[in-house]
């Protein structure tokens, strides 16, 4: 089948305004998006400019907007954007970030808000031999929350940012509920200034969209909302209030 | 522009990060990296990391050596193996403490599992020796290593694509790079470069691999007078996702997966009686191309693109839940079935070089067959060659690898750093890459890399893949040294400096070109057949002649073959049966 890839694009070096370009390129509606951005840039026109690298959703460098939804362009199949013949499918660079040309959006701000968060574990002293002991339902707990590939689909996804740039978005939050809800991290403390800050946890308003967005099936909204719990309970224990306003 | 430091890693998978904290210790350290360093391929790796723990039954380190060495087919350095093996415990421990959300028993230790070729007792019955992080064992790894160094404010530069090294009298003394939001040219002085660029499947057209894995480090190296090792023995992993060679973990099999033909039969049973669907991977990948050949593929038409079943359905939704997660997730996305229903159609897909850039157990590069320490340069992970994987690597000793190894030469920099001569760059240092990048980029008219690209990765698949011969590889010579010939009049379509991704490609590509020219020579060179190497001219296996390891040298777009002596001073080379 045919399909028509409408690009945004823009080169900061030639372009004032960003502007659409439509290629038309032959595909197979089982092929990935990612394969047809490929055709495109092997024979119609090497200058297009995006991401890309393992090719089957594990890696998070292709994330993009697809048809006004965030994803992944390796783990969207032609035929779930392309249901008929000479179908158009719009492609934009994420939500929320500078774009620097074309679909490569420049996300030094979103990993800045990744370190804040202190995404290591801070545990006590290991044991002399062996492991730590974890039960599988202590692994369990955090599970899904290790699958996060900082693709930044969720930060596009989030309505938070039009009006609130300075959130931490919920990549940084899952990346804190990881390494809280493991059993074998001490650190609350430390990333409690992080986390209880109008920026922080409290500024996620339940809208799901970024569950919805997320390639990799993380339950996010629920893992942002278990962490508000953690802070408040805390916070409890400390006998002083949350910090959710200015 | 021109940076200075102690250590410049090149590369941030598993092996870079690893030795980048190791020599970030003691020591001005930078990573260059020509993607953000969570990309890197190391992610993608599934099913576990070995290390003869024991934690749910009996192992050890001597057991893992030996299968290492005889899946290997006796060409892996024996010492080294053990090296790997005996460190690869406290590597595992290690990970753990810095957070690794390893799978666990019942009793709270990390849990372990089957793999191909992994034995009880040399050689006995399969053992549970894979430790793993449900089947993204590879992404926690990165992801664990990228979170301590954040932790300990280790330096990088992101998406800076390295070109060239600069190399004089046998003394490295740095690197060039390309920035790819500038287009701008850097030099890099450093007392130490680690080379860890990691695979380069994309020498094939049906792979695995990252579009990233095109093989930076070893062209460059070979560009500069540097042999590679052993680059005839490319594995192909028996179970891609047919059609697009996304892997699907040997662990499925590790868990009592199945593979079957179009009758329904378990046929590794005829070609390995003892170990069947857990048979090291050149084993299976030739099985199930001679069943295609004999007409069980499921089409039965007898032609390469026929494939087989990987039958998970008697697994249970519970293990696929909690121990093939991203396998389950995979099939539902990019074939639509849920493998707990149906069989998975599979292929062998090109996917790991067990060559590469032949270095001793420090990492160190070793320039020539006499073993010639080449100072100041270094290599590890993929790209390198130790060698711990011989002629055909097990299973989840690629992820042990680039962490012993990693460390080692991370180790070994820091030490190496504090007494080495400060670098000296001639002015001239970034004259052959800008030389490149001039041609490139001179606005003159030439072809577009694409169609260069797709043939060579065509050419590799037919004629240098699974199943080779003499007649079909001259010719692929024939048609690789064609297409460096068309490379030299290749010009970039995109006019731009900044995010030049067109740029970056054709760069690859010439990596690319340059390797596939030395993976046919010494491929054409070796008249046996040992691990995956398998020629059909010469079908077995030739330790009197060919108990060796090669190196190749590019010289202009001739390949000069030499050999060097494998360690074979643990174990005496046997018949390799399963």
């Amino acid at each position: 089948m045919q399909v028509t890839l409408k690009i945004r694009r823009y080169n900061p070096e030639t372009d004032d305004q960003p502007y659409y370009q439509d290629y038309l390129v032959e595909v197979d509606p089982n092929e990935r998006l990612l394969d047809a951005l490929m055709e495109v840039k092997r024979f119609q026109d090497g200058s297009l400019a995006f991401r890309k690298s393992c090719a089957h959703g594990v890696c998070g460098s292709d994330a993009m907007r697809i048809n006004g939804r965030d994803g992944l362009a390796c783990k969207t199949l032609i035929k779930d954007v392309a249901t008929e013949d000479k179908a158009t499918v719009v492609l934009e660079p994420l939500r929320h970030f500078p774009v620097q040309r074309d679909l490569i959006v420049d996300q030094s701000e979103f990993f800045r808000k990744y370190r804040e968060v202190k995404p290591f574990l801070i545990a006590d002293a290991p044991p002399a031999a062996g492991e730590f002991r974890q039960s599988q339902e202590q692994r369990l707990r955090f599970d899904d929350a290790t699958n996060c590939i900082l693709c930044a689909s969720c930060y596009s996804a989030c309505p938070m940012f039009d009006e609130h740039p300075e959130f931490l978005g919920p990549a940084a939050l899952v990346q804190a509920f990881r390494f809280l809800a493991d059993s074998r991290d001490r650190g609350l403390d430390q990333r409690l200034p992080v986390l209880d800050q109008p920026g922080g946890v409290w500024r996620c308003q339940n809208h799901f969209q970024c569950t919805l967005a997320c390639p990799r099936s993380i339950l996010i909204t629920k893992r942002i909302n278990e962490t508000k719990r953690m802070v408040q309970k805390r916070r409890d224990e400390q006998g002083e209030p949350t910090h959710p306003n200015e | 522009m021109l940076h200075a430091f102690d250590a410049v890693i090149v590369g941030s998978g598993g092996s870079g990060l690893y030795a980048a904290l190791e020599a970030g210790r003691q020591s001005r350290t930078a990573v260059l990296s020509k993607l953000y360093p969570i990309r890197s391929h190391t992610g993608a790796a599934q099913g576990g990391i070995s290390a003869a723990l024991g934690n749910v039954e009996d192992d050890r380190p001597e057991w893992h050596a030996f299968d290492t060495v005889k899946g290997g087919d006796y060409l892996v350095d024996q010492q080294a193996a053990r090296t790997m093996a005996e460190e690869a415990i406290q590597a595992v421990y290690d990970l753990e403490h810095w957070g690794l959300p390893f799978n666990r028993t019942a009793d709270g230790r990390i849990d372990q599992r089957r793999f191909g070729g992994h034995t009880r007792n040399f050689g006995e019955a399969p053992v549970r020796r894979a430790c793993y992080a449900a089947d993204r064992t590879g992404h926690m790894i990165l992801q664990t290593l990228y979170q301590q160094c954040i932790k300990n404010q280790v330096a990088f530069f992101d998406e800076f694509q390295v070109i060239d090294l600069i190399l004089d009298q046998n003394q490295c003394s740095g690197v060039v790079a390309v920035e790819l939001a500038t287009g701008a040219i850097h030099s890099f002085a450093a007392k130490a470069v680690l080379f860890a660029t990691g695979g380069f499947g994309r020498l094939f057209k049906v792979t695995s691999n990252a579009h990233a894995n095109t093989g930076d480090g070893p062209a460059i190296c070979a560009r500069r007078g540097i042999p590679l090792e052993d680059m005839e023995f490319y594995q192909f992993h028996p179970t891609g996702i047919k059609g697009l060679g996304i892997l699907i973990s040997e662990a499925v099999r590790g868990e009592g997966g199945i593979l079957r033909n179009r009758s329904g039969e378990r046929f590794m049973e005829r070609y390995s009686p003892n170990l069947v669907d857990l048979a090291p991977r050149d084993i299976v990948a030739r099985s199930i191309m001679t069943e295609l050949r004999a007409g069980n593929g499921i089409r039965g038409d007898r032609r390469i693109d026929d494939y087989v079943h990987l039958d998970a359905t008697h697994l249970g939704a519970e293990t696929l839940r909690t121990k093939l997660p991203d396998i389950t997730s995979f099939c539902r996305t990019y074939l639509g079935i849920d493998p707990a229903l149906a069989p998975i159609p599979v292929l062998p897909t090109a996917h790991y070089a067990m060559g590469g850039i032949p270095t001793d157990i420090h990492g160190r590069v070793l320039g020539d067959a006499r073993g010639t320490v080449v100072d100041g340069l270094y290599a590890v992970g993929e790209c390198a060659c130790v060698s711990v994987h011989g002629a055909n690597r097990l299973g989840t000793n690629s992820l042990l690898d680039l962490v012993v190894f990693g460390r080692r030469a991370g180790r070994h920099i820091a030490a190496y750093v504090k007494d080495a001569p400060p670098p000296r760059l001639g002015a001239d240092a970034a004259a052959q890459a800008s030389a490149w990048i001039a041609r490139l980029t001179d606005g003159k008219p030439g072809p577009h890399g694409g169609h260069l690209a797709d043939r060579m990765q065509t050419l590799m698949m037919q004629q240098v893949g699974i199943y080779r011969n003499a007649a079909a590889m001259r010719q692929a010579l024939e048609g690789l040294r064609e297409l460096h010939g068309r490379y030299r009049d290749v010009r970039v379509q995109d006019r731009s400096r900044a995010f030049n991704t067109d740029l970056l490609e054709l760069i690859e590509l010439g990596n690319l070109l340059d390797l596939s020219l030395i993976t046919a020579s010494a491929a054409l060179t070796r008249e046996e057949s040992r691990g995956a190497h398998s020629r059909e001219d010469f079908p077995d296996r030739d330790d009197v002649n060919w108990l060796k390891h090669s190196l190749a040298y590019l010289e202009q777009e001739q390949v000069r073959m030499d050999a060097k002596p494998v360690d074979v001073s643990v174990w005496e080379p046997k018949p390799r049966t399963y």
